[in-house]
């Protein structure tokens, strides 16, 4: 009996509880406290990560009621490798936060915690309602981090993304109630299980469930025409918060790889593979989309928000081909959109914060100061997003292109693929010419303050994270395989849960 | 010796220049000078196996899973590359020293042009194909950055980005094509895809893959129509362009050609694509030239048309034609390279390249101008020198062309043509320039360089001529290693010799070399060059207008598609969720077998009544108290649903909530707006109200057909094992605190950050209510209503008592934790409305928030408990105690989880009526407002 | 009872969309509450219909409604009931920095 598994959901709501009852602790002792809690994700999932390297899949039986009845922890790769990257983006964006983000509204720590929270728990759950109360844990901590600090731009972002939301989780509830009521069971193993068992008469609500369902997850990653409200919010919330942001939306992204394949899947009988033609198209336009948008951007942050849509798009045309290589290209991926997004958005944080006059606006202003040190990080950034060698960017870019090589409508997305990446490439150069380049001539303003420590450690550790990802790519690559080979074959995620005559035993009566 | 050290000394110690140069003042060109030292030792140190024709392959494996090796690759080819890159980069080292002005950072620049290096030393290198497409985008990187050196200069920067964008795109094709060949062949080592040529030509994605590449190979080694972004290159320091654009960048292309001859070349598609490409630019780019009054421009349309002349050799597909190209591209690489150098030179010491200033400077620098003459005879082919050879071995090549049939005569005219316009331009930059008459008003007194400026150009010019003497001895060697490598096999019978007897090629030679001279002295009776202007159409204008409408087009579509109007979005979510959820229940039958429960007259009423109410609301919804009454009645109609269908717990939370909720909206509408504006659109509220009625029926007919069939669930579980298992005869409450207590702990975590949400808006917030109420009364002035005081204050002890009743029976009748402190919450707000907040406050003075973390830590608590029992977080147990007067009476570790709930549900109620009371004008007074 | 309570989900969930899609914030708060009165209802009907009983074991009755739909939506109750306390806060702090109460920020 290991408690491991549920360490990363204790943790931050332990810590997070402990921040609210203390909040009149000085400002020092509650960083020290949400960092100690945040740092502490890292070894929990390493060490998870070394438990489930081999294929074992942990199953946390909560309240010790055996599945399909209580509610049930999975830590499998893929939940682990997700865990991961929300510590390490954890880890950074609070790193970042302490340079003085923290103190500009009250109870921030505890609002981290919680996000943190939502967001572990998500990717543990191995049961659908479960899965929305994390989500609303999740979501309600996203909009008060979203608007820590206020202002009138963050209010009003902040009532766009309340109001969606809501009416993403009145869908869910809906998706939900027509899946229970088709199946009596609510543990998505044992929803996998049941799938196949529908007849013909039940299986148009199922359908119907499960495609509500991806437009719920579909509004969470920001899939087009669903996510035309993420810009313009993350770009409204502070530096920190958008990094952890970009966590965020791959919880949607999580949420699709986690339940179609094993749920819908192929063995899904009547209900087999039922988002196959609604992802690649969406993917694309939002691939496309994204990229118009970072073309248009006139502000770094801006830009930035339209990369999550684009990279978002990107992942979800690698997923949509749900094939293994599909899976594989998207787990690396995922990686390292996270991580790369999440350093462009504490990387403009940095330099609006320098560029006293223009902020993060992508025009002529004074010479930027610093210049070396934050041009140098731009660079590394603007390659990596941009898919451009040697970087992490290009290894995902490459495995995405293979794994659409062999999928129909190869061309399409190839070609969408790679205009989309030109365009990007297009975007970055100007912007980073704007902001690095042409400037009014004069010497920077030196008396500008050098930026602080820890908000560079933060973005330099980012930056590290990616290039580890090229440089021990072997492993990485092997390891995102392994994790798409599980997804592929969810049996024995069933077998995890259910225990091995699963298929035989049948949990379900009738009360009449 | 690894050959990656050869790329990794210059790509990683592209910082030392400057490290060295800040810790111990060394001049950045000297640690460069050493760094390229060390490569170039590494690699003649390896040579030897080359030249004798062998292949060293060295490989590790970095991401299999991609086919991606680390695997690099020495033979003649690449060693003839390596050399060139090398060796010339080290002379363009020595050179820029003292090309680059005071105020230029030599740290970034060694930096850049390291980093560059490394890149190019990895594409001649790479055995692995995808590695090869890396350090292939790395070039166009690194030169990017170099062109864009002068940052300041707008021409710079575009430079850079034009040039960034055509190879970037031309790269991205690449790595398309490549990705198609290792398809093809099932590797992307270039051991398995050479040896695969016949298999790729017969394989029906030949033609793409073809196209693809070539994409690649025309955009580097600007090929037309991809040629413009190279003129534009220009703008680069004078060293860049001379590195760039003889040795390195541009013949990436080529080199490229080359390395994929074996694979590619041969077929009638390759000879028309790439011979065409080739013919075209030669002739464009020499004819052009010509014209060109800044001597870099010159340079640079003389470059591609000679990279033209390469490509069209390789184009030919035979052997001998590729021969021809190898030779070829060393020659060009080292006059190119030279003249560059002597531009710069004159450019440095006279202060312009203008040929129209500039003239007779033979006179102030005669060493650099017989320099500059030897090497320009060298690019117009003059005899006894290197450049003479291998166009006499083009020309001769022209003749084998096997796919033209009755035009066989075109190529070599076409061909003496080209060589007319290149030696017109040659004699052009040496005429203009150097000869003629006294110089006018010129920034500088011209005078010779520094001594070891020159250095670097009379070693190439030294070249140019030992070359174009004693080929078999000099350049044969390497040329025979490298056209073997090329061709992976044995080459045909050929000689390097000045006198090959008179035949044609010598004829073309010759009417190329005194047409050539006899265009440019007629010129001023046929066309005045200096008066000649730009060409009609810009490549550069072009593509960055098209940028530029880009970007305009994208600015308009993301900002009229994304207006950041939430009607818009919202309109989109409901829209999205019908289609997918119609497209899902495609096929349904509406009505399934299940016997159906009977219908009274109450239900019917109620529903009645609920709908109605509902709809009353849409209709009138801009009176905003009479909606929010409707609202209410709909709230109480369905607690009333669950009554009647048997949910005691829902029916009387449902109420609870209800009421708190309304209470809240209440005071919201006192500070907004008593009343929405009319809508102006009726369009819109017909198109809204149709979706609403599409929701509206399809949530129906879901609900319909669920309902209608028949079911089987999990639920008996709980049901028989609540009392034995969990200990309480009120299975949802069990299930709340006990089966699915950990969505209960989320749940109450979410009211939690709720609170602290609330917290954090309130802050700093005034509002102003309005002095008259919705119907235009005056406030009431009373502040505080008597009766509502008096009843009031023994109310509270009442609400404890069965808020402590309603927990302590939860787990066996309705009620609960979260029941009960809905209840003591709404008793506590009571308080607040009869006698205001201050009053309140004053009684009632705790931090709500610790209360809230109080119930969340208590309830995990218990939860962590059960750790110690080596039970899993939230399992429970229980037992019965029997107490005095209550008698026998049960104990379940899920009552602290549910007192836990009740702190927390407590908390949040009275931060946020405890806050909300403060509210409007200064001291607090509760939901209702300051007398006036 | 079954098409009664089908209606009812139906008429909520249409008027709560209609109300969702106008352009001021108090509406909306409106339509989100008769949504989430749809939901709830929807959610709890797809234990199916039971009546005159109720899932306290110590009634010994033949036929119990399904508790687990009473649970989830008794968590969606809640939770949905501090999602609209937040968006009530939200839309009166736009109200004080935006000087309106647009959906879209301030005065349209």
């Amino acid at each position: 009996m290991t408690h491991l598994v549920i360490l990363p959901i204790l943790l931050p709501l332990v810590a997070g509880s402990v921040l609210l009852f203390g909040a009149r602790l000085a400002q020092g002792a509650r960083r020290a406290l949400a960092f100690a809690a945040t740092l502490a994700l890292l070894p929990v999932a390493l060490l998870l990560l070394e438990r489930v390297h081999d294929g074992t899949q942990l199953v946390y039986a909560l309240g010790d009621w055996a599945p399909p009845f209580g509610i049930v922890l999975v830590a499998d790769r893929l939940a682990v490798v997700m865990l991961l990257l929300t510590a390490v983006v954890g880890v950074a964006s609070l790193l970042y936060a302490a340079a003085g983000d923290d103190a500009r509204g009250p109870q921030y720590h505890a609002l981290f915690q919680f996000q943190l929270l939502g967001i572990n728990g998500a990717f543990l759950t191995g049961d659908l309602f479960n899965l929305f109360v994390f989500f609303e844990v999740l979501l309600i901590a996203s909009y008060a981090l979203l608007l820590h600090g206020l202002g009138a731009r963050r209010v009003a972002a902040a009532i766009h993304v309340v109001v969606l939301n809501l009416i993403g989780s009145a869908l869910f509830l809906f998706a939900v109630g027509t899946l229970y009521g088709v199946t009596g069971t609510l543990n998505l193993a044992d929803l996998a299980r049941v799938m196949p068992l529908l007849g013909p008469d039940v299986a148009p609500l199922a359908r119907s469930g499960a495609l509500l369902l991806l437009g719920v997850f579909a509004l969470k990653a920001a899939l087009l025409p669903l996510g035309f409200w993420l810009p313009r919010a993350y770009a409204a919330a502070t530096g920190a918060t958008a990094a952890l942001f970009a966590v965020l939306t791959k919880v949607g992204v999580y949420a699709v790889l986690r339940i179609y394949p094993l749920v819908f899947g192929e063995g899904a009988g009547e209900v087999a593979n039922v988002a196959a033609a609604w992802v690649p198209p969406v993917a694309l336009l939002t691939l496309a989309f994204g990229a118009l948008g970072v073309l248009a951007a006139q502000t770094l942050r801006s830009m930035a928000g339209w990369m999550v849509v684009y990279s978002v798009g990107t992942l979800l045309v690698a997923v949509g081909l749900f094939t293994e290589a599909g899976y594989a290209a998207a787990v690396f991926y995922m990686a390292h959109s996270t991580l790369a997004i999440a350093a462009v958005f504490l990387l403009a944080d940095l330099v609006a914060g320098q560029r006293a006059t223009a902020g993060d606006r992508l025009d002529v202003a004074d010479a930027i100061p610093h210049r070396v040190l934050l041009g140098g990080l731009f660079l590394i950034t603007a390659v990596t997003v941009a898919g451009l060698p040697p970087l992490s960017g290009f290894v995902g870019k490459l495995m995405v292109l293979e794994a659409a090589q062999l999928a129909p409508g190869a061309v399409v997305n190839w070609s969408v693929l790679l205009i989309a990446a030109l365009v990007v490439i297009v975007a970055v150069a100007r912007a980073g010419s704007a902001l690095f380049w042409r400037t009014v001539p004069g010497p920077a303003d030196a008396a500008t303050p050098r930026p602080d420590a820890r908000a560079v450690g933060a973005v330099a550790g980012l930056l590290a994270c990616l290039v580890g990802l090229v440089a021990w790519g072997g492993a990485a690559t092997s390891f995102a395989w392994s994790t798409a080979g599980q997804l592929a074959d969810p049996s024995g995620y069933v077998t995890a849960v259910l225990g091995p005559d699963a298929a035989a035993r049948e949990q379900r009566r009738s009360l009449r | 010796m690894p050959l990656p050290l050869v790329i990794l000394i210059p790509l990683l110690g592209a910082w030392l220049p400057a490290a060295l140069s800040r810790a111990l003042g060394i001049d950045p060109a000297r640690t460069t000078g050493v760094l390229v030292a060390v490569a170039l030792a590494i690699v003649l140190m390896q040579a030897g196996a080359a030249l004798d024709g062998a292949t060293v392959v060295q490989s590790w494996p970095w991401i299999p899973a991609l086919g991606l090796q680390a695997s690099f690759r020495l033979d003649g080819y690449s060693l003839l590359f390596a050399l060139l890159i090398l060796v010339i980069g080290g002379l363009v080292v020595l050179y820029a020293r003292y090309y680059l002005a005071p105020e230029d950072s030599k740290e970034r620049f060694y930096g850049l042009l390291l980093l560059f290096m490394g890149a190019m030393l990895g594409v001649v290198l790479a055995e692995n194909l995808l590695l090869l497409v890396t350090f292939w985008e790395l070039t166009s990187l690194s030169s990017f950055l170099l062109i864009g050196f002068w940052r300041h200069q707008a021409d710079a920067r575009r430079g850079a980005r034009l040039a960034l964008m055509i190879t970037g795109a031309g790269g991205l094709a690449l790595l398309a094509g490549v990705l198609l060949l290792g398809h093809v062949v099932g590797s992307f080592e270039l051991t398995q895809v050479l040896a695969a040529g016949p298999l790729i030509k017969a394989h029906p994605l030949y033609e793409t893959i073809l196209v693809l590449v070539l994409l690649g190979a025309f955009t580097k080694s600007a090929q037309f129509p991809f040629h413009f972004w190279l003129p534009h290159a220009m703008a680069a320091p004078t060293p860049v362009s001379a590195y760039l654009h003889s040795a390195t960048m541009v013949k990436a292309g080529v080199f490229l050609l080359g390395r994929l001859f074996p694979a590619l070349a041969g077929t009638e598609t390759w000879f028309f694509v790439v011979s065409g490409a080739g013919l075209a630019t030669q002739l464009f780019a020499s004819y052009v030239a010509l014209f060109r009054h800044d001597l870099k421009g010159l340079l640079a349309y003389s470059t591609v048309s000679h990279l033209g002349l390469i490509t069209l050799l390789f184009g030919l597909g035979t052997p001998l034609g590729e021969i021809a190209a190898v030779f070829h591209i060393i020659n060009h690489a080292v006059f190119k390279a030279s003249l560059f150098m002597a531009a710069g030179i004159i450019d440095h010491e006279t202060g312009t390249r203008d040929m129209r200033r500039l003239s007779g400077l033979a006179r102030y620098m005669p060493w650099t101008a017989a320099l500059a003459t030897i090497a320009a005879g060298a690019m117009a082919g003059v005899p006894l020198l290197n450049g003479f050879l291998s166009k006499e071995m083009f020309f001769a090549e022209t003749f084998q062309v096997q796919w033209l049939g009755p035009w066989y005569w075109a190529m070599p005219v076409a061909a003496t043509l080209a060589g007319v316009f290149t030696v017109a331009y040659s004699t052009r930059f040496v005429h203009d320039v150097f000869f003629g008459a006294e110089p006018q008003d010129l920034p500088k007194v011209p005078h010779e360089p520094p001594r070891w400026m020159k250095v670097p150009v009379e070693i190439l010019v030294g070249l140019c001529l030992l070359v174009g003497l004693t080929p078999a001895i000099t350049v044969d060697p390497l040329l025979r290693a490298a056209a073997g490598a090329v061709l992976q096999g044995p080459l045909p019978e050929y000689s390097l010799k000045l006198w090959h007897g008179f035949n044609l090629p010598l004829l073309m030679s010759v009417v190329a070399l005194i047409g050539g001279v006899l265009v440019y002295f007629s010129r001023r009776y046929r066309f005045d060059l200096h008066g000649y202007r730009q060409l009609p159409v810009d490549g550069r204008k072009i593509s960055e207008d098209a940028v530029g409408c880009a970007v305009r087009g994208a600015r308009w579509l993301v900002e009229g598609v994304a207006n950041q109007s939430l009607q818009r979005y919202v309109l989109l979510l409901v829209v999205a969720a019908l289609a997918l959820g119609y497209a899902g229940a495609r096929g349904v039958t509406l009505t399934g077998p299940a016997v159906l429960t009977p219908v009274d007259g109450l239900a019917v009423l109620v529903t009645v009544a609920l709908v109605v109410s509902a709809l009353a609301v849409a209709v009138v919804h801009a009176r905003r108290l009479l909606a929010l009454v409707l609202v209410g009645v709909v709230g109480l109609g369905v607690s009333l649903a669950f009554v009647r269908l048997s949910a005691p717990d829902l029916a009387l939370t449902q109420l609870l909530v209800e009421i708190v909720t309304v209470l809240l909206l209440l005071l919201a509408m006192y500070f907004l707006p008593a009343a929405s504006p009319p809508e102006r659109s009726r369009a819109r509220l017909a198109r809204d109200a149709a979706v609403g009625m599409a929701a509206g029926a399809g949530v129906a007919a879901l609900t319909w057909a669920l309902l209608t069939r028949p079911f089987d669930s999990i639920a008996w579980y709980y049901l028989d094992n609540a009392k034995p298992e969990g200990g309480g005869h009120n299975v949802v409450n069990v299930i709340l605190v006990d089966f699915r207590g950990f969505d209960t702990l989320g749940e109450i975590t979410v009211l939690g950050i709720a609170a602290i949400g609330i917290l954090a808006l309130l802050r700093g917030l005034r509002l102003d209510g309005p002095a008259l109420d919705w119907q235009g009364r005056p406030w009431a002035a009373e502040r505080y209503p008597l009766m509502l005081r008096v009843l009031s204050q023994p109310l509270l002890p009442l609400a404890l008592l069965v808020s402590a009743y309603l927990f302590l029976r939860g787990h066996n009748a309705p009620g609960g934790g979260f029941i009960a402190g809905l209840v003591t919450g709404t008793a506590m707000l009571l308080q607040y409305v009869a006698h205001g907040s201050a009053w309140a406050s004053a009684r009632l003075p705790w931090d709500y928030s610790r209360v809230i973390a109080a119930g969340l830590l208590l309830a995990t608590g218990t939860g962590v408990a059960s750790w110690a029992f080596g039970a899993p977080f939230l399992t429970s147990t229980f037992g019965y105690v029997t107490w005095p007067v209550v008698g026998r009476f049960e104990l379940a570790s899920a009552m602290l989880f549910d007192l836990g709930i009740y702190l927390a549900v407590l908390g949040v109620v009275m931060v946020i009526i405890s806050r909300l009371g403060g509210l409007a004008g200064p001291a607090g007074t509760g939901a209702s407002r300051e007398a006036r | 009872m079954e098409a009664l309570v089908a209606v009812a989900v139906g008429v909520l969930t249409g008027t709560g969309v209609f109300l969702l899609l106008r352009a001021r914030t108090f509406p909306v708060l409106l339509g989100l509450t008769l949504l989430s009165y749809a939901v709830n209802l929807f959610l709890f009907a797809s234990g199916r219909l039971v009546l005159a009983s109720a899932p306290l074991t110590d009634l010994g009755l033949d036929s119990y409604p399904d508790p687990v739909p009473q649970a989830l939506v008794l968590t969606a109750i809640v939770i949905g009931f501090g999602m609209t306390a937040l968006l009530v806060v939200l839309a009166l702090r736009a109200l004080g920095d935006t000087g309106g109460d647009h959906v879209d920020g301030g005065e349209r």
